[in-house]
């Protein structure tokens, strides 16, 4: 049959690769994984609203969901697997002390509106971790609630636009380099702002000629990736810094970079205002497959009184949460909210056991390492492949496809055979101000031998594809549980939930 | 250092290799004004022993709901979590992997993602839900955005009885978008006429249910009323565990569902991370913030998931975006999607039938004390108590005696004396005899 | 009879006396890849030149089109929402996106014809 001839079992199953259903197609109506007491006979006071009909979950028992789990695990790749080289992504190591201490009693069990009282170990916890934050980055103040880097993003420029309002200046415009992340111009915009881009000079800098002349009384600031996602540092920042402030803007910095620099270059020393941290990315903690974040933004003198409520704040008497503007302790300026409750406090305590287990020279050592792993790659690949730029880079590494050139495999091609290597592919097509773009960052965990493997790796493929062998390149990945997926279709006819056979037949087209 | 696996040795080869001398020549770009020549003024590394001591002397300084019988709601609910759940998620294929960028190896996070949404999409009623997003706050900041959006009107209008924590978050960003608001005083007695404030320029109403003060309520007619005033219906819920025994918002009318999932999987972990729930009608689809997962098949004609309709994100569509979010609360959303797969049809509907009778329970013994009212006619599992003195106090007095009396609503609205006296009381299916005991003799004694 | 232009946004526009029809051009559809989606102007919405009357969307990119004259849209290719699929295989034909009632047939002047705009196209490169 059909499953036979993919897989050439009879199960479907390879191995240790084991076909799974959805947990709707393993229903069974009445059971369940957990033992719950009966509820006790009480006369309901829901006020007539009770549920009207049956809910559709599926009835499993705790065996069936322990493998359901288990087995879909088993089909991700993942950072304890090996390595992914992906450019400002920061995917390091995630210490298992961080899983054990956030799940500690007195912690983990906190409700977030306990008293105060109750909860001053929290508290403190929250301040320690602010204060390495400052520390690290030079810089007076820290909003702890972002929930991640974009949310960060927008927490600087609302501040930012909040600093201006406050003194009614009106400004419209927010300049950004052309090779920013996507979520800085959806940022701006969120916030009111029209994006004005900058263009990159041949050595994949900000143009400070061309971003000199946007300047205007109609701008509200620049969001500077530094280093930028082309690996580089911006090496005129403080003529950018000093521009900027001259023309009455702000700088906001996007930190997902902040790795290369970690305890050898304080944003604040860069005339930084804002700047959010993705802790997922330089502190460690787990990308969780896609989340949860957490994106404290370091504030300057400026921009400090208008930082988002709530906050923490140390007085004499201990610790205390500032949830209201009007509170003797809080500038009276808050811009407003942007969470509920405190903020990710899980992915502080995972962050500050990162940071206590590194330490002041930990941190800089890491850094330094993660520095030398993406100069190795280039110094390493710079013959097979075309460096977008000179060296040296910072911790990531931007090549273009001009190596492709005429192989009629393209970088997407590229990165689909990396994957039957046993490598998750690097950042592809992006930043755009290159083409087809291939930035990779391994971070300072990463072995030297495991480079050297990867290394190995990109050179064998690279010259594959010199050859012209096309074939074997858009035929990738093979060895995967699945191979490549039709997005066409999956955009086109959106199915974005499961549903029972008789209403299938209803949806189909 | 134990994260770090470069050796000295390693780290001469590599230098020589790369041709330079040090680590420290490769950031020749840095300004030589603005690099550090040694450690910031923070402590030096220290090795497991250490770090976990220190921060177990933090955690030893609160009082926690294990140790103190919990009666806290207000957005954040105390549920048993079945011990495979963290197991599980801390699977490292879990636990450390990345977004599902590159489906062919990310099957596992999309299979997972898709049985979320399809969980999601069923408990509330809807259509369809995404792939999860930050909080339940932030997700009906971006409902009203998204209604916004969808009628090209720039008005809201928000009940009393929604969270204020979620009243705030959205009330920021619609300041900056230039988004009127309509904001509702709190109602814990109920009784608002939200249908009176649609006028032609209102995009949504946004009630909760149950809402903050604990009431449940049947939206329908104003479901009608918005749908005649050409205007979205938009249901917060940030008590999940109640999608097991109320109307659903589908049912009611909602057209957008924003939510809070903590209360299913996730521990409360002192506000975070939880999971935001964002369903919403089939026809609405694209104009969905956050990630999606959708079916499809792959090349050798077998069925697997991507992530889908991604023109509508941040880093495809740019200044375009519906919403600048990038991360969805992926590891909170598993935890989520595993806790309701345990439970089923059978044990969620049991769950939600046990945490009403244990309020019920709750209510009636604090009633017979005689010494607060219970103010709620209709509720869930959350009800608001008035007191006869100022509730802030009695909790601070209770929590000397070892009881995490409820959440005093002045926490939230410290300058309306006329909430001073209020206490919202949570019961759950982790509420014990014994709890409510407790409780009620230790009120006595405040009181 | 029908003459087509052409605009350096891609777009191109078959005009028939005062009714014009509007679509992307086959280097267009070619560099958005598999189109998944198209969002359509409403018939009778004023459309101004240069601003966005459509958005058309494929699995890795979104773009706006853009009207190449100012007029009001008479009616729109309902079919390629069911059917998005048909920008890619007859961007000049089948996949048209509206046919507008032109305002000023002047602005038609500025645009390329078919020479000047494969000349444009090569220049991409």
């Amino acid at each position: 049959m059909e499953r036979e001839r993919i897989s050439g079992t009879f199960s479907g199953n390879r191995g240790l690769q084991i076909e799974e259903k959805l947990i709707f197609e393993q229903d069974e109506p009445g059971r369940s994984g957990v033992d719950l007491p009966e509820p006790p006979t009480v006369k309901d006071r829901l006020g007539g609203v009770r549920r009207r009909q049956g809910i559709g979950l599926p009835g499993l028992s705790e065996p069936q969901v322990v493998r359901h789990f288990t087995r879909l695990s088993q089909k991700n790749y993942a950072i304890d697997l090996g390595l992914y080289p992906l450019g400002s992504c920061t995917m390091k190591h995630n210490p298992r002390l961080n899983e054990k201490v956030v799940r500690a009693e007195g912690l983990a069990d906190l409700h977030p509106m306990q008293p105060e009282s109750t909860v001053q170990g929290a508290l403190e916890l929250i301040d320690t971790l602010a204060h390495w934050l400052k520390t690290l980055t030079g810089m007076p103040a820290v909003a702890m609630s972002p929930a991640a880097g974009a949310h960060g993003e927008l927490c600087g420029v609302m501040a930012i636009r909040a600093a201006l309002e406050h003194r009614g200046d009106k400004r419209t415009r927010i300049l950004v380099p052309e090779s920013a992340h996507g979520t800085n111009p959806a940022t701006a915009a969120a916030c009111g702002y029209a994006v004005d881009p900058i263009p990159a000079n041949a050595r994949g800098r900000v143009d400070l000629a061309a971003f000199k002349s946007k300047l205007g009384s109609d701008v509200a600031g620049i969001m500077i990736t530094n280093p930028n996602t082309c690996g580089l540092f911006e090496d005129e920042i403080l003529e950018i810094s000093e521009a900027i402030h001259g023309a009455g803007g702000y700088f906001y910095a996007d930190g997902a970079n902040f790795n290369a620099i970690v305890g050898r270059v304080r944003p604040g020393d860069l005339g930084v205002d804002c700047m959010h941290i993705n802790l997922h990315k330089t502190f460690s903690t787990p990308h969780g497959g896609g989340g949860p974040g957490s994106g404290p933004v370091v504030l300057s003198e400026a921009l400090a009184p208008f930082a988002p409520l709530p906050y923490v704040v140390h007085e004499p008497n201990g610790f205390r949460l500032i949830e209201h503007d009007h509170d003797p302790a809080a500038s009276g300026k808050a811009f407003g909210r942007l969470k509920g409750f405190h903020g990710q406090m899980g992915m502080f305590v995972r962050a500050l056991a990162y940071m206590m287990s590194h330490g002041a020279d930990g941190l800089r050592q890491a850094s330094g390492d993660a520095v030398l792993n993406a100069n190795y790659l280039l110094a390493c690949l710079s013959d097979e492949l075309t460096p977008a730029f000179d060296g040296p880079c910072m911790h990531e590494v931007l090549f273009d496809d001009r190596f492709l050139k005429d192989t009629g495999v393209t970088t997407l091609d590229f990165a689909k055979a990396l994957i039957d290597e046993g490598f998750h592919p690097m950042t592809m097509y992006f930043p755009l101000v290159v083409h087809g773009a291939l930035l990779m960052e391994p971070t300072e965990t990463e072995s030297k031998d495991g480079l050297d493997l990867f290394i190995g790796t990109v050179k064998a493929l690279a010259n594959r594809a010199k050859t012209g062998d096309t074939a074997f390149f858009r035929e990738a990945p093979k060895l995967t549980p699945r191979r490549r997926l039709d997005e066409t279709t999956a955009a086109r006819r959106p199915v974005l939930r499961w549903r029972p056979k008789q209403e299938q037949g209803v949806a189909a087209e | 250092m134990r994260y770090l696996p470069l050796t000295e040795s390693d780290r001469r080869a590599m230098l020589a290799k790369i041709g330079v001398p040090s680590i420290e020549s490769l950031y020749r770009d840095v300004p030589e004004r603005v690099r550090l020549n040694r450690p910031v003024d923070l402590p030096p590394h220290q090795g497991e022993i250490e770090v976990e001591r220190a921060i177990l002397a933090m955690a030893r300084k609160n009082l926690g709901t294990t140790k103190a019988p919990s009666f806290l709601g207000a957005g954040a609910y105390r549920h048993h979590i079945p011990a495979s759940v963290d197991h599980l998620i801390q699977r490292g294929e879990f636990l450390t992997s990345y977004t599902p960028y590159q489906p062919e190896v990310s099957q596992g996070t999309l299979q997972a993602l898709f049985e979320f949404q399809t969980q999601v999409a069923l408990i509330t009623g809807m259509d369809v839900a995404n792939a999860s997003m930050y909080d339940g706050a932030t997700a009906c900041a971006e409902a009203v955005m998204m209604a916004g959006r969808i009628t090209r009107r720039t008005r809201a209008v928000l009940s009393g009885g929604l969270h204020p924590h979620y009243r705030a978050v959205t009330a920021t960003h619609a300041h900056f978008l230039g988004f009127e608001l309509d904001l509702l005083q709190p109602n814990p007695e109920g009784g608002e006429d939200l249908a009176a404030r649609l006028d032609a320029n209102t995009s949504c109403v946004v009630v909760q249910n149950p809402g903050f003060f604990g009431q449940v309520r049947d939206w329908t007619k104003l479901g009608e009323a918005c749908r005649a005033a050409g205007a979205l219906l938009i249901i917060v819920v940030t008590e999940p565990v109640s999608l097991g025994l109320v109307t659903s918002p589908g049912d009611v009318g909602a057209d957008i569902v924003a939510a809070e999932g903590q209360g299913i999987g996730n521990a409360l972990g002192f506000g975070g991370p939880y999971v935001g729930l964002f369903a919403t009608r089939e026809k609405y689809v694209r104009q969905m913030p956050g990630r999606l997962a959708g079916e499809t098949v792959d090349a050798d004609g077998r069925r697997g998931w991507v992530l889908t309709l991604s023109t509508r994100e941040q880093h495809i569509r740019r200044e375009k975006a519906t919403s600048n979010i990038c991360t969805n609360s992926g590891l909170c959303a598993l935890a989520f999607t595993i806790h309701l797969a345990l439970l089923g049809e059978a044990g969620f509907t049991r769950l939600a039938e046990l945490n009403h009778a244990k309020a019920v329970q709750l209510a009636d013994r604090i009633a017979r004390t005689g010494k607060a009212k219970v103010l709620s006619d209709g509720f869930f599992n959350e009800f608001t108590l008035q007191l006869p003195r100022p509730a802030a106090e009695v909790v601070e007095a209770m929590a000397k005696r070892g009881i995490l009396a409820g959440v005093p609503v002045s926490r939230f609205y410290p300058d309306n004396s006329d909430l001073a006296n209020l206490l919202l009381v949570t019961a759950t299916e982790m509420t014990s005899e014994d709890d409510m005991a407790r409780f009620c003799s230790a009120l006595g004694e405040v009181l | 009879m029908a003459s087509v232009k052409y605009t350096d946004e891609h777009e191109w526009i078959r005009v028939d006396g005062d009714t014009a029809t509007v679509g992307i051009t086959d280097y267009a559809q070619n560099q958005l890849g598999d189109v998944v989606y198209v969002e359509l102007p409403k018939p009778g919405q004023k459309v101004e030149k240069g601003k966005q009357a459509a958005v058309v969307e494929s699995v890795k990119a979104a773009s706006e089109v853009y009207a190449p004259i100012t007029g009001e849209v008479i009616e729109v290719n309902q079919a390629l929402v069911d059917e998005p699929a048909t920008i890619n295989s007859d961007p000049m034909g089948k996949g048209w996106f509206m046919k507008l009632r032109l305002a000023n047939a002047s602005e038609l002047d500025g645009l390329m014809d078919e020479a000047g705009y494969k000349k444009f196209v090569e220049g991409l490169h």
